[in-house]
């Protein structure tokens, strides 16, 4: 589909679903759709069953968070109408407390990927039957793919032979986790102090 | 289970990680009434390695090798994915050699991820053989990924703008002699398993989809054709120069494990005609040319170039230690990979490492359906449903 008909297309849902739909845009030949986090349900109901619409094919759902924001998550939907021929995404803010609704309803195949999106960015779902967490470990604490999780997280198992079992201890490391930061000072990168400046005592 | 006398109860076994037949670390709780599934509880995660998160920190070229590991049995239709996510945020075209190499090398990998699939999933209901056939072919295939990119498996040779390196065309010309000899192998593995009366006692209307339950779990690839919807990627999003490709798409009309080995089966008889088809557009003359966008900022100048210009060798340096700066915006962009649709969901900031990237594995939606798709059946078939999912624990766990 070209711009002119997923623009047209995106007109007819939000016209459709007033205070559901927000807004929606077109960009790389794709369109999104922004929703209200709480109507999700009733959004997804109408691409599903909307004869111009069809959305039947699940694709996708995560999260990505944004903590300067005031609602950090964005929970991102994606789904496909092979009727049309065309993709859709959806959009809704969250933040730690809000209750998105499940799909679970609608489409069975949204399990795992909510129970993903929970496991690894801690946004709740409510009407998930089992909201377990899926990819991390049994015993878990914390959510991954948050921004303000450190990549090398919290905690580091081994083997400990005198207690013949598996035991969790603090991360230790040997040499600091390595970041480099390599965008050039001089092609518009925005530092408060310029890396190294730090170094230097105040200016007298 | 209510109306069961109290001295039965429903026997709950541990089905894996370590068992051949969970095709990697897959842990499944069965619970079993008698020698009928009544429930299945996956258990996955096992081989999570926080792919995810560790892309957040990396630039777009030191985030290719991680796709190769993820569906590991087919490396290069992964890198592919997240190379024309990135491709579509900066707005640049593969030069059209690129295209056909990189068409050519996807369809290698389809027939890697297809032969190990076929096979194993023979050898899990019972038959040795035709792992043992396959795989001899798997690894003249592992050969010519090692000659175009220096590395079996993980061979990171998509590159965001093209392919790493051109190929050289006495490897071209043994990618050309190899396609008709492997079609003798397919037909060889086709008589040994097609009308093979225990391969079809086990796989005959084992784990039927209907389209309908097909599509709203999310499924895609293999998994719907079998169910009958004509969808294939390839022909209806089109990519790269799959357009100009003749080929067709088979569909199974039962939706059974049975219909999913024969479409696999007739897939790799159509990559052999896409191979033949782009080996013969590489050597026409219009085949020949650059495989990387010229453009130094995106891709790395050639070696002879920076011994000689200056320019060069400071484009190579900010390329490898700085990277290139993908412009801000999100797009998700799928290939239809071996098992199905994967795609590669990418937010940009702007800056040299993407803000997010959501890999999305179609084995990783196949895999829930495990409980939907095995209640019913009896636990020996379990593993030929397992097997005809086409699971592969690093894309599932990432």
């Amino acid at each position: 589909m070209d711009d002119a008909k997923l623009d047209a297309l995106g007109q007819t849902i939000v016209s459709a679903l007033p205070g559901a739909a927000i807004g929606h845009s077109v960009a790389f030949n794709q369109l999104t759709v922004d929703v209200e986090a709480s109507k999700i349900v009733e959004v997804v109901k109408y691409l599903r069953d909307d004869p111009n619409c069809r959305f039947i094919n699940f694709t996708d759902i995560t999260a990505a968070d944004y903590p300067s924001r005031e609602k950090r998550f964005d929970v991102i939907y994606h789904f496909l109408s092979p009727t049309l021929n065309a993709r859709i995404r959806l959009k809704a803010q969250a933040d730690e407390t809000t209750q998105v609704p499940s799909l679970i309803e609608l489409f069975p195949g949204a399990d795992w990927f909510e129970r993903e999106a929970y496991d690894l960015y801690g946004v709740f779902f409510v009407g998930h039957p089992d909201m377990r967490r899926i990819l991390t470990d049994y015993a878990f604490e914390g959510h991954p793919l948050r921004k303000d999780f450190p990549t090398t997280g919290f905690v580091e198992v081994r083997y400990d032979d005198q207690e013949k079992r598996v035991v969790y201890e603090p991360v230790r490391l040997n040499q600091e986790f390595r970041k480099f930061d390599f965008l050039s000072p001089w092609e518009g990168a925005d530092y408060p102090v310029l890396p190294g400046d730090e170094k230097a005592g105040p200016k007298v | 289970m209510n109306e069961q006398p109290e001295n039965l109860r429903n026997f709950t076994i541990n089905f894996g990680p370590q068992h051949p037949a969970a095709h990697g670390v897959l842990r499944l709780v069965l619970e079993l009434d008698g020698e009928v599934v009544a429930r299945v509880d996956p258990h996955i995660g096992l081989l999570h390695r926080g792919t995810e998160k560790l892309i957040e920190q990396k630039t777009y070229l030191q985030a290719i090798p991680y796709f190769d590991r993820l569906d590991y049995v087919a490396p290069m239709n992964q890198e592919h994915a997240f190379c024309m996510a990135a491709e579509k945020l900066l707005g640049i075209e593969v030069p059209r050699r690129g295209q056909l190499i990189r068409v050519l090398y996807c369809e290698i990998g389809r027939i890697l991820s297809h032969l190990l699939n076929v096979t194993t999933q023979a050898m899990d209901v019972g038959a040795l053989t035709p792992p043992l056939w396959g795989f001899e072919e798997r690894e003249k295939l592992m050969v010519f990924y090692e000659r175009a990119s220096g590395s079996r498996m993980h061979a990171a040779y998509f590159r965001v703008g093209g392919v790493h390196q051109d190929l050289p065309q006495k490897l071209v010309d043994d990618i050309e002699a190899w396609c008709d000899p492997f079609l003798k192998v397919v037909d060889d593995l086709d008589r040994l398993l097609t009308a093979n009366r225990i391969f079809k006692q086990r796989n005959v209307d084992i784990g039927v989809v209907p389209l309908k339950e097909a599509w709203e779990w999310g499924f895609s690839g293999v998994m719907v054709r079998g169910s009958g919807a004509a969808w294939d990627l390839r022909k209806s999003q089109p990519y790269e120069c799959y357009a100009e490709m003749d080929f067709d798409i088979p569909i199974g009309k039962n939706g059974d494990c049975y219909d999913r080995y024969l479409i696999r089966m007739e897939e790799m008889r159509q990559s052999i005609r896409i191979m033949k088809q782009c080996i013969q557009k590489l050597n026409a003359p219009d085949g020949k040319g650059p495989v990387v966008v010229a453009d130094n900022k995106v891709a790395p100048p050639r070696r002879g170039e920076m011994k000689r210009s200056m320019e060069a060798l400071i484009h190579h340096f900010k390329l490898y230690t700085e990277g290139v700066h993908v412009p801000a915006g999100e797009v998700y962009a799928a290939v239809e990979a071996p098992k199905g649709e994967f795609g590669v969901y990418l937010i940009s900031d702007g800056t040299n490492k993407p803000y997010k990237c959501k890999i999305r594995a179609p084995g990783f939606a196949h895999l829930q359906a495990m409980d939907h798709i095995c209640r019913g059946h009896l636990l020996a078939d379990v593993s030929a449903i397992l097997g005809s999912l086409d699971i592969v624990f690093g894309e599932v766990d990432r």
